[in-house]
């Protein structure tokens, strides 16, 4: 059963159509990787599955669970169990990195009908995922992502995720710009949630991450459509060939 | 879209805009020295204060009204403004406050019977609507350590010497356009001393209530802590909704003797007009300190979320050596109002500290200007300030603007000084929800996260007031 389907999703940017008739279904449990060359729409399809206001979808549909999500408020499809990893994390002065996570938690426990967190405890779980991560203790009380260096960002948005246990998880070049042991820290954290029950959408321009998260997916992402599905043996292919042999001729 | 639910977020309806259906004395509008004489024996006032509003009001027609602040406004008509207006009933007995004016100050939430607390926390309060103070509460109590908490009026009646000694030591009645002109017609405000070596127990506390219509109101507050003498003062205040501009000239004069501590904060939340910038207080007040003696202490706090139009600079002058100064200050603006405000520092004395903490915040077609004025006199040996100028923008019709001016003759002395200005960004907003917060609180962490470091100088039930007071600006985003 798909956790996620995405259904001839058209969306424009401006303008520009970006997405053209793209088709996704997200199996329960599975990491699925869409690899694409610049351009292709990759963050675009990120951005249109959470609801975020640059994009315009015009056709298509976005299940989730079951529930046509595609034109629900984004607070909405997060407290459903979305949750996106942004490419670049926005600095909010003045709102402590804690205080943000534990509204974060507890607007979701509301929604789920259980009771909040209460401090003792939230403080506790926060820690011990910050240590596992490799989160300096300090970022958790400074302003969120406020002066966080690159890979600091990525792994309080690794944190956040495992605070807020979703049901699909969205990777948005997660491994960008990390160092190695960066890299080895975030995929520490995306391994300990498959639970044979979250599914994950890793999108990257590189195979590097994929030495550390083996993926059940890869979709090749061209020109606003999925070109080509198939198993991780797709990534040995596309380095050696490129993208251009995916090229609908 | 984005932005057009952020406007609604932060444009919250205004909540105290009504009407007390009471009749009023009024005088017919327009000022001349009849007026002031009429003022003057309407009050019961001695001579000598009649001599001196008229002394004041002749010094006021010599002078300009100021254009330096960076604010835009239809010319005042100070002719077609009445200057005195009282609610007939409930003046000469304080037991007899007409039940209008408890029911309204109820709805308020200020409680003027004893037995109701404000937050369960004994607040004593003076109560003043339009020219006159209807109820002081825990007078007597206060007497009995020697605290006079009463209405301008009664003390200059009661306690003439302590008058005569210092109303207008620290605004002198020709200090600027807007003092002189209240020196001339001031109605009601509050007086206070605390004797030497007293910590009052209480919040003392002002709230003033413009009813009347093309009505001023012009309060004059004075506080004087004795040595070694502790006091909390607040006000609040709040006007009807009218389609005309009123204005609001008050002055505040504080004086801190040796080792005294005087803690002065404001919610400021008169009617701000609408979005046209129709209607609203003009709001030009003069408030002063004066760190008179050694190791004394000063501190402003003001949340200022209303008026159209607000012209104002708490300020510390710090004479006694080691004497401190502070001033914290969130000020809104939203709709079309617009803020001039900011504080003055004038070090005199050795060793004196000030700091000041600012933060605007600005939001559909509000223009916020933080204005100040650290002045460090060749005598402030030791002398040091910090000042801190943030600045929030929302949208993008809006505005912040800071004008700091520093003035050093003490090359001891070390003045540092920050600046920011940051906005809120549909990203950050997005960012929030993504998380699964909703648009209104997530505008409301980010604004509360930037007034943190103001509203934890507020005394604690107050600070309950300025949160709420802030959601409720904030009200309304989800829709």
């Amino acid at each position: 059963m798909s956790k996620l389907e995405i259904k001839n999703l058209k969306a424009k940017i401006g303008d520009k159509e970006i997405l053209k008739g793209l088709d996704l279904a997200l199996e329960e449990g599975k990491v699925h990787v869409i690899m694409g060359p610049n351009g292709a729409g990759k963050s675009t399809l990120s951005k249109a599955i959470v609801g975020h206001y640059d994009i315009n979808v015009t056709d298509g549909k976005i299940i989730f669970k079951g529930k046509d999500i595609t034109n629900e408020e984004p607070e909405i499809r997060a407290l459903e169990g979305l949750f996106l990893s942004f490419q670049h994390p926005v600095e909010i002065p003045g709102v402590n990195n804690a205080y943000f996570l534990r509204t974060a938690v507890n607007a979701k426990r509301r929604y789920e009908g259980k009771e909040e967190l209460n401090a003792a405890e939230f403080l506790r779980e926060m820690r011990e995922i910050a240590k596992e991560i490799g989160l300096k203790p300090e970022l958790l009380n400074r302003s969120l992502n406020v002066g966080f260096s690159g890979g600091e960002k990525k792994r309080n948005e690794v944190l956040q995720m495992m605070m807020l246990k979703p049901d699909v998880i969205i990777l948005d070049e997660i491994d960008s710009g990390l160092d190695i042991d960066a890299l080895k820290d975030v995929s520490k954290g995306i391994n300990k949630l498959r639970d044979g029950k979250r599914s994950f959408l890793i999108i990257t321009h590189y195979s590097r991450i994929l030495d550390y998260v083996k993926p059940d997916y890869i979709h090749i992402l061209m020109d606003g459509k999925v070109v080509k599905t198939a198993g991780p043996e797709l990534v040995e292919k596309l380095e050696k060939e490129g993208y251009s042999s995916f090229e609908e001729k | 879209m984005a932005q057009e639910e952020v406007n609604k977020a932060i444009s919250g309806e205004y909540k105290l805009g009504f009407e007390i259906d009471i009749e009023e004395d009024k005088v017919p509008p327009g000022l001349n020295e009849d007026i002031i004489r009429f003022i003057s024996k309407k009050k019961n006032e001695p001579e000598w204060m009649t001599e001196l509003r008229l002394k004041a009001y002749r010094k006021w027609l010599t002078m300009e009204e100021p254009h330096w602040a960076k604010l835009d406004y239809e010319p005042i008509d100070y002719q077609a403004i009445s200057y005195y207006a009282a609610p007939k009933k409930g003046v000469d007995s304080l037991d007899e406050v007409d039940p209008k004016i408890l029911e309204a100050y109820n709805k308020l939430g200020i409680p003027l019977e004893e037995q109701k607390q404000l937050a369960g926390v004994k607040v004593a309060v003076d109560a003043v609507v339009d020219s006159v103070s209807v109820k002081t509460t825990y007078q007597e109590e206060l007497k009995k350590l020697g605290i006079i908490f009463c209405s301008i009026s009664e003390a200059i009646r009661d306690y003439p010497e302590l008058v005569k000694k210092y109303m207008f030591s620290v605004v002198p009645m020709n200090d600027n356009f807007f003092a002189a002109l209240n020196s001339a017609v001031f109605t009601d405000g509050t007086f206070v001393y605390i004797p030497k070596g007293v910590r009052c127990p209480m919040e003392l506390s002002t709230y003033f209530r413009i009813n009347a219509i093309n009505t001023g109101q012009f309060e004059r507050t004075l506080i004087i802590a004795d040595e070694g003498s502790y006091v909390s003062y607040n006000e609040g205040c709040s006007a009807p909704m009218r389609d005309e501009n009123q204005l609001h000239a008050a002055v505040v004069e504080l004086i801190a003797l040796k080792d005294a501590e005087i803690k002065y904060s404001t919610i400021q939340n008169w009617y701000p007009g609408d979005e046209e910038g129709r209607g609203g207080i003009y709001n030009f007040v003069t408030k002063r300190g004066l760190c008179e003696g050694e190791n004394s202490k000063i501190s402003w706090t003001q949340v200022e979320t209303g008026s159209s139009i607000t012209w104002k600079y708490p300020s510390c002058i710090l004479k006694g050596d080691n004497s401190v100064g502070e001033f914290y200050s969130v000020a809104i603006t939203t709709l079309a109002q617009q803020a001039d405000t900011g504080t003055k520092m004038i070090h005199i004395g050795k060793n004196t500290t000030s700091t000041i903490i600012s933060k605007g915040i600005s939001a559909m077609k509000g223009q916020n200007t933080y204005r100040g004025l650290v002045k460090f006199y060749s005598s402030a040996k030791g002398a040091r300030n910090y000042s801190e100028c943030d600045s929030l923008l929302i949208g993008d019709k809006c505005g912040a603007h800071t004008f700091p001016y520093l003035e050093s003759k003490d090359s001891e002395g070390q003045i540092e000084h920050e600046a920011t200005t940051t906005k809120i960004s549909d990203e950050q907003l997005f960012y929030l929800r993504q998380r699964g917060i909703s648009e209104e609180d997530a505008v409301s962490m980010i604004v509360h996260g930037f007034c943190k470091e103001v509203f934890n100088q507020l005394p604690m039930e107050y600070a309950v007031e300025a949160r709420a007071l802030l959601n409720l600006t904030l009200e309304g985003s989800v829709g």
